[in-house]
């Protein structure tokens, strides 16, 4: 079935059955691979897109329910807050494999833009949906609070 | 589309490349340049003077990518984001892992087996840029210096390019001096970054999971629910109604169903809808409860095999007989799962001549031959495009290389006409794989009236992760899977009247190494036999370690040298805070020494939360001082969430978890901070990957058990500890 989106900005048209999870139609539709496949039930992040800015499971997402809403992948994420996360997750050296760092990019990115100076405890919170292999979630902590202040300078 | 396809020709770029200056070895580990016939290149030169590094291991975030590129820069005398990388093709007879005798990364190896290679490589590429570049100015090569890809001395100064083609004539040193450690500007330093971080903030990393090449479909497997079990029949009439399906094949020998489709949700939904009839007459049929039992049971009767030859059991058990106290206790470890965060994928190309195998290759000495037997191609009609992996943990090196096959089969029972990505699922990852083995341990220590050790009675049961593989006359000795006792049997503590027994379990799951393999338990073990001792003995548990690593050795040495360290930077002679308690682990592993002492706060009861890490680590020289600090963080992480909380069950012979709803991951929540201290050290580097991992379960162990109950069946989750 042919669909219309709105993904990073641009229209585009895909065709996919009804039911496909958002996720299978930017990576294999799309090309869009930097957004990836984890776990396909909501239990990872690794697909983590913007909907309307706001984060959310692409895996979960059915392509029929996306309707008119702007999609963002880690592609397309710009502004600010993305900003500052890109460059403190650069200064700290943030990844390991990788594999799950679109989906906590995007997830920080979102936690940042609702809450600009968020403390260890609203960090852990928001991010506790992102799971990382490597466990490089001290280093997305610290990430987290120097984009914050980034923002802030 | 992101692939790259000029890697296809890679394998002649780098050896034939007739203007470029390309410095390796031979097979005989003789330095050799262009021209040489047998030349295995590790580091290129290109005419317009690109510096390029040639990597023979793979990158699965443990930074290989960094830490090579950074011996090529230093001997080329470069800051590290000049030189470029490039993966090296798959040919076992040019680049073997000089510690494994194959190609392949494992066992912590990287750095430590490329360490000199790469070096004298760099060095020897330097000084025939330099002597070029002498002779074309006709002054001494002593006075010239290279820095950064300019060449200059004695009013002279142009760029490495000028001399390439000069240099590639010249015959290659065959000493070349190496830098002066004093002189390092990038091995070593503070402040290097990762080569491999951009692309991976920015979604444009190309992993094995993102290959997507004109033409491809992809295949999922529907495998065996147990172990044993064989395909009977299937119908694929309901997978047929799935928009995009294309086709469904059983396996070879009964191994399950192949399902193609024109994309991976089509895929994933075709298998699902795949009805398969098994026949479960070979198959396994117990449950996890049985199989400790089994386990528990052999802890508890006369070992298969003695693993300390050269002790004799009925002297030791005297010796225990006659202690003052004796402490024991019986141990068990559950199967994991290795879950990286990329499911296992492959993809196969078929291209003139041969087939171009896209992989996050761990082991290519072992994935090249099967792909070629099972594809019946002269292996020189393979390539394997190595790309990066996201995360392994020892999943992706398999000696029966599964996926491998799987991937081959689905390209042989194909048209092979165009390329056959093989996706799994998560499901897939934790149902279907290979696991850590479970394995039990039963240990008695007599101490004396003074509190120190007179004896320890050691026994381990669990299944051989090396009997039956390409590998066992490396690692099985008399009857030993040396994987099996690792830790205990050579451990560096001064414990006279040590005895170990091992015995071999029956076959419940397909087992594999997992991240620090042996050690994932022996540390277990023996870090919390140590903390029972001591505090049996009335002993501060560092002082009573300590006192069993006063030698005079190196061995010794740097293990305490570590755990002083780490004592020491986490206020260990002042008591914990209010509400918090604290426990200590060190472990020598893959050449390297770690301490960790673990401070938590809540209760078993209440909840247990991890407050800090303070852990600190000799891997002899530090190349990059900040992945090593990583690996440590991670590899604390990774032991930490499963001895937390994960196992692998089966019931009546299937596995029971499914997908991270029931093998649930450390979380960002579940650990505080991470502290990580490096020793200063001049010895050669050891491994890295691993060593983080063994202390952190029994660390996190001593610290629950210093105000609460000793976990010694994992994981704590289901033994009495609840985790905030």
């Amino acid at each position: 079935m042919a669909y219309t989106i709105s993904v990073n900005g641009e229209a585009r048209s895909v065709d996919a059955a009804p039911g496909t999870p958002l996720l299978w139609v930017l990576r294999d539709e799309l090309s869009l691979t930097g957004t990836k496949f984890g776990c396909g039930v909501a239990a990872c992040g690794a697909c983590t897109v913007h909907l309307d800015g706001a984060p959310v499971r692409s895996c979960q997402t059915l392509i029929e329910d996306v309707g008119d809403a702007a999609i963002t992948t880690i592609e397309g994420v710009e502004g600010r807050a993305a900003a500052a996360v890109q460059q403190a997750w650069a200064e700290l050296d943030v990844v390991q494999c990788g594999y799950c760092q679109s989906g906590q990019i995007m997830s920080a990115v979102g936690l940042l833009t609702e809450t600009p100076k968020p403390g260890v405890e609203e960090i852990d919170s928001y991010m506790s949906g992102n799971a990382c292999r490597c466990a490089t979630y001290q280093r997305i902590r610290a990430a987290i609070q120097r984009a914050s202040q980034i923002m802030e300078a | 589309m992101g692939y790259d396809t000029t890697r296809r020709g890679f394998l002649a770029s780098a050896t034939a490349t007739a203007a470029a200056l390309v410095v390796g070895f031979t097979p005989r580990g003789t330095l050799a340049a262009t021209g040489e016939g047998n030349l295995t290149p590790f580091v290129k030169i290109t005419p317009d003077g690109r510096m390029i590094a040639i990597l023979k291991h793979f990158e699965m975030g443990q930074g290989t990518t960094t830490g090579l590129t950074a011996l090529i820069a230093e001997e080329l005398n470069a800051d590290l984001d000049l030189v470029e990388f490039e993966f090296a093709p798959s040919d076992n007879s040019r680049y073997a892992n000089t510690l494994m005798g194959a190609q392949g990364t494992g066992g912590s190896t990287a750095i430590a087996n490329s360490y000199l290679q790469y070096r004298k490589a760099g060095a020897a590429a330097r000084e025939m840029l330099v002597a070029a570049a002498a002779t074309e100015w006709g002054v001494d090569a002593a006075t010239l210096t290279l820095e950064n890809g300019v060449i200059s001395g004695g009013g002279n100064s142009a760029p490495i390019a000028d001399f390439v083609a000069a240099a590639a004539g010249l015959a290659v040193p065959e000493e070349p001096a190496l830098k002066d450690p004093a002189d390092f500007r990038v091995i070593g330093q503070a402040g290097l970054k990762r080569r491999d971080t951009g692309g991976k903030i920015d979604g444009s990393a190309l992993f094995g999971m993102d290959i997507q090449l004109p033409g491809q479909i992809v295949a999922a497997v529907l495998r065996p629910p147990r172990l044993g079990a064989r395909l009977d029949s299937f119908d694929a009439a309901a997978a047929a109604q799935v928009p995009g399906f294309i086709d469904a094949k059983a396996r070879p020998e009964g191994a399950g169903v192949i399902v193609y489709a024109r994309n991976t949700w089509a895929a994933f939904q075709a298998r699902d809808a795949i009805a398969a009839n098994w026949d479960f007459s070979a198959a396994e049929s117990r449950s996890s409860a049985q199989i400790r039992e089994e386990l528990l049971a052999r802890v508890n009767a006369a070992p298969d095999y003695n693993a300390t030859p050269g002790s004799d059991a009925a002297a030791v058990a005297e010796a225990i007989a006659g202690a003052a106290q004796v402490v024991e206790a019986e141990f068990y470890f559950p199967n994991l799962a290795h879950a990286p965060m990329e499911p296992l994928n492959c993809t196969i190309e078929p291209v003139e001549g041969g087939v171009v195998v896209h992989d996050g290759c761990q082991f290519p000495a072992i994935a090249h031959p099967t792909i070629a037997a099972i594809l019946q191609l002269d292996p020189a009609q393979v390539q394997i495009n190595t790309i990066y992996a996201g995360g392994s943990f020892g999943r992706r090196a398999n000696p029966a290389a599964d996926y491998h096959v799987e991937a081959a089969q689905a390209f042989a029972l194909s048209d092979r006409s165009a390329p056959v990505k093989l996706v799994w699922s998560r499901e897939d990852d934790i149902r279907g794989g290979y696991y850590r083995p479970a394995f039990a341990h039963k240990v008695r220590v007599g101490l004396d009236a003074a509190g120190a050790i007179v004896g320890w009675e050691h026994r381990i049961a669990g299944q051989s992760i090396f009997k039956g593989t390409a590998f066992e006359a490396f690692v099985v000795k008399d009857g030993v899977d040396h994987s099996s006792v690792e830790g205990v049997a050579d451990t560096p503590y001064a414990i006279p009247g040590m005895h170990v027994g091992l015995s071999d379990a029956a076959p419940s799951v397909t087992v594999l190494w997992w991240r620090s393999v042996g050690h994932t338990h022996t540390a277990y073990v023996m870090e919390s036999m140590m903390d029972m001792a001591a505090r049996a003995a009335g002993r501060d548990p560092v002082e009573f370690r300590l006192a069993h690593l006063s030698g005079d050795s190196a061995d010794h040495a740097r293990m305490a040298g570590v755990l002083r360290l780490a004592a020491e930077r986490a206020g260990w002679d002042q008591p914990a805070p209010e509400g918090r308690s604290r426990g200590v682990a060190v472990h020598k592993s893959f050449g390297s020494y770690v301490a960790e002492v673990v401070e938590i706060s809540g209760d078993a009861e209440s909840g247990v939360r991890v407050e800090k890490v303070t852990c600190a680590v000799d891997c002899g020289l530090a190349i990059t001082p900040d992945v090593v600090r990583a690996q440590v963080e991670g590899g604390v992480g990774y032991g930490m969430g499963a001895v937390m909380r994960n196992q692998i069950t089966l019931e009546s012979g299937e596995v029971v978890q499914t997908n991270f709803w029931d093998y649930e991951p450390l979380r960002i929540q579940d650990i505080g901070a991470i502290e990580v201290h490096i020793v200063p050290s001049a010895e050669a580097p050891s491994g890295i990957g691993e060593p983080g991992t063994p202390p952190a379960g029994p660390a996190l162990a001593n610290a629950i058990a210093a105000r609460g109950p000793r976990v010694t069946m994992l994981p704590m989750s289901e033994n009495g500890v609840s985790f905030a």
